[in-house]
């Protein structure tokens, strides 16, 4: 597999600034938080050019930190992320403009003082792909492209819709040029009718520019339908990872089968009430994970070893990964819906 | 069937702002029988939170309910002083929030917080209190319950909060728990643990439910009956099964076929287009029929909601049968 985005041994921690004297207390025995949050453990991706790869978890399971990483906005702890052999930071320091970011929320992502027009053309303009005196039809130009009507260029930010605002969002990514493309959440802060408007133009968006994205949602249904392959995170680390259908149609770690399960679907029988597969238990403080597979305490499957040993990432194909002891067991077992 | 514990009656609650009247609840009518779990969806600014409130008396000025009635088991609300709504609130009738961060003190321990819900409406012994506070701790899934009633809620996860936010609406074991998207905030896993809850609760207590939620899915897993709202009004109701698999009102078949669930992947969604309309400046006649794609001349018009044995719509060119979902 060829890889274009590559993501290699990633980590990314998260520790308390301690004051002086917080250090000094901790050393003498004081009670201070000392322990460091490990948001994203270990993780290594090839996703291939043109490739939309879903990530999905619960909160706090650290896709969010994970994308992040891969954007170049935080350094990653250890490890590298690599576009096309070429390195997205160099000693903490973003070096490329290869890669951009669409948040979850349009109303915070946008300057509530700058017009749309100057909002768009910042970073181009900045970065040598257009010049001042062209920068309003090129600007025009990528409106144009998400949808928008050109003429709303001196517009603020307060007189567009929340959907209107994350396409402006999309086109100011897209000004960039990037090749890689991270969604993190990017329709879940809008109404049901507009998700759907979004969903569609981020498709063929990617589609016609060859984007290779990583998305990131906790909405199993909106990963399912743009995602080429999807891979599940628990507590920082990637437990299972392969193509959409397989992975949806029979998932090989215990948790992706649970999540799959408890996710309420729309019900057409009123005789008969749904029982839903209900994950006992919560997701652990990551301050403190469990001993062996983090997801143990949690895991209908788990055994001895599971409390002990901590599962490696091992390959069920060339794109299907999992980390788990038991990934055949829960293979036999199917879904469990 | 029995009489219902709620019934409401072309309930309108206005908002008279200084930009002009906004009909955020208008013409709403409904009725919710014992351990009926009703679903009340629509997408932000259709006016599903304010009637909510609406039903508690909770509209602040510049909004007043401004026509209709709201009956809670045969006393009618909207008449009481708001001395005879205070005792009624919480005792007959409760509500859930979706953020429970919100609704809980941060300064009081679960228990204390317990103890004043209960004391607002009865006399009791500390002793009774509490047996009392641990027993629906118990009952909404709180492991060591009464070890928790000494602990603040920044001791509580997320879904643990909502927890005791449930357990403190059911304390005088309301007639009526309006429940606004309790679920909306939690993880997917969580928020199934507490919609599995919930639904058992309402049938062992008998207590009824309108579960507010902008997600069809949501409600379609617990609710026996659906109502659509769009711009302040309810363009189509019924019960749950019949609605999404034969939806009558365009925009709730635009809305069930728009979601990725009900798609190939991959493949584009049906969307429905343009934005929901601004309150203020809705269009004469049906608020929908800029966005619809049956709409015609007569659309000028507002259509009246018409009821069809269970079932209700607000349309005058309702899809056909068996265009929904398939089973």
């Amino acid at each position: 597999m060829s890889a274009f985005l590559t993501i290699d041994n990633v980590s990314r921690l998260f520790g308390p600034n301690l004051t002086t004297g917080e250090k000094i207390a901790a050393k003498l025995g004081g009670k201070v938080e000392t322990r460091s949050v490990r948001a994203v453990s270990d993780v290594t991706l090839r996703v291939r050019k043109g490739e939309t790869l879903g990530l999905v978890g619960e909160s706090g399971c650290g896709k969010s930190t994970l994308g992040r990483v891969i954007a170049g906005i935080l350094p990653p702890t250890t490890g590298t992320v690599s576009i096309d052999g070429a390195p997205v930071m160099v000693n903490g320091t973003k070096v490329t403009t290869r890669v951009q970011t669409v948040f979850q929320d349009p109303f915070a992502s946008l300057d509530p003082r700058m017009k749309v027009g100057p909002a768009v053309a910042e970073g181009p303009i900045a970065h040598g792909l257009t010049t001042k005196s062209q920068a309003r039809s090129y600007v025009a130009e990528w409106l144009e492209r998400v949808g928008l009507d050109p003429i709303w260029v001196d517009r603020y930010p307060h007189q567009f819709s929340g959907g209107q605002r994350q396409r402006i969002a999309i086109a100011r990514a897209l000004a960039m040029q990037p090749d890689v493309l991270i969604c993190d959440e990017p329709v879940a802060s809008l109404d049901v009718s507009i998700q759907a408007q979004i969903i569609n133009l981020f498709l063929e968006l990617t589609r016609d520019l060859a984007l290779t994205t990583v998305f990131i949602s906790h909405d199993l249904s909106v990963v399912q339908h743009v995602s080429d392959r999807v891979a599940i995170m628990y507590l920082g680390r990637i437990v299972e990872l392969g193509p959409t259908a397989q992975v949806f149609g029979r998932p090989a770690h215990p948790y992706t089968a649970a999540l799959f399960g408890s996710v309420p679907k729309l019900v057409l029988d009123a005789e008969e009430l749904v029982r839903f597969e209900t994950i006992e238990g919560e997701v652990p403080s990551p301050l403190s994970p469990p001993s062996g597979c983090y997801y143990h305490p949690r895991c209908p499957l788990a055994s001895g070893a599971c409390r002990t040993t901590q599962p490696v990432t091992q390959s069920m194909s060339d794109l299907r990964t999992v980390a788990c002891h038991h990934f055949e067991a829960q293979l036999a077992a199917g879904v469990s819906d | 069937m029995s009489d219902p514990v709620l019934s409401v009656e072309n309930l309108s609650t206005h908002f008279f702002t200084r930009a002009g009247v906004v009909k955020a609840v208008d013409g709403v009518s409904f009725d919710l029988a014992k351990g009926e779990i009703m679903g009340l969806v629509g997408e932000s600014g259709s006016g599903k939170t304010v009637t909510g409130f609406s039903l508690l008396g909770l509209v602040d000025a510049p909004g007043r309910i401004v026509e209709g009635s709201i009956k809670l088991n045969g006393t009618e609300l909207t008449t009481l002083s708001q001395e005879g709504l205070r005792s009624r609130r919480g005792r007959e009738i409760s509500m859930i929030f979706q953020d429970p961060i919100a609704t809980l003190n941060p300064m009081l321990t679960i228990g204390q917080q317990m103890k004043l819900a209960i004391d607002a409406h009865e006399r009791v012994s500390r002793r009774a209190g509490e047996a009392r506070a641990i027993e629906l701790l118990t009952q909404v899934g709180i492991p060591s319950a009464s070890a928790r009633l000494r602990a603040y809620p920044h001791e509580f996860s997320g879904g643990m909060r909502q927890r005791v936010a449930i357990a403190i609406a059911l304390l005088h074991r309301p007639a009526v728990i309006v429940a606004d998207e309790p679920t909306t905030a939690l993880d997917v896993s969580i928020q199934a643990q507490i919609l599995f809850q919930m639904r058992d609760l309402a049938a062992e207590t008998g207590t009824a439910m309108i579960w507010i939620s902008h997600d069809l899915a949501v409600v379609s897993s617990l609710a026996s009956k659906l109502a659509v709202m769009y711009a302040g009004r309810i363009v189509e109701q019924g019960p749950t099964a019949t609605l999404l698999r034969d939806p009558r009102h365009p925009y709730t078949a635009g809305l069930i076929a728009s979601l990725p669930a009900t798609a190939t992947p991959g493949t584009p969604l049906t969307q429905i287009r343009g934005t929901t309309p601004s309150l203020l400046s809705l269009p004469p006649g049906c608020p929908f029929a800029p966005r619809c794609d049956r709409a015609t001349d007569r659309c000028n018009e507002t259509p009246q909601i018409t009821f069809h044995e269970r079932r209700g719509w607000r349309c005058f060119h309702p899809v056909g049968q068996n265009s929904g979902v398939s089973a």
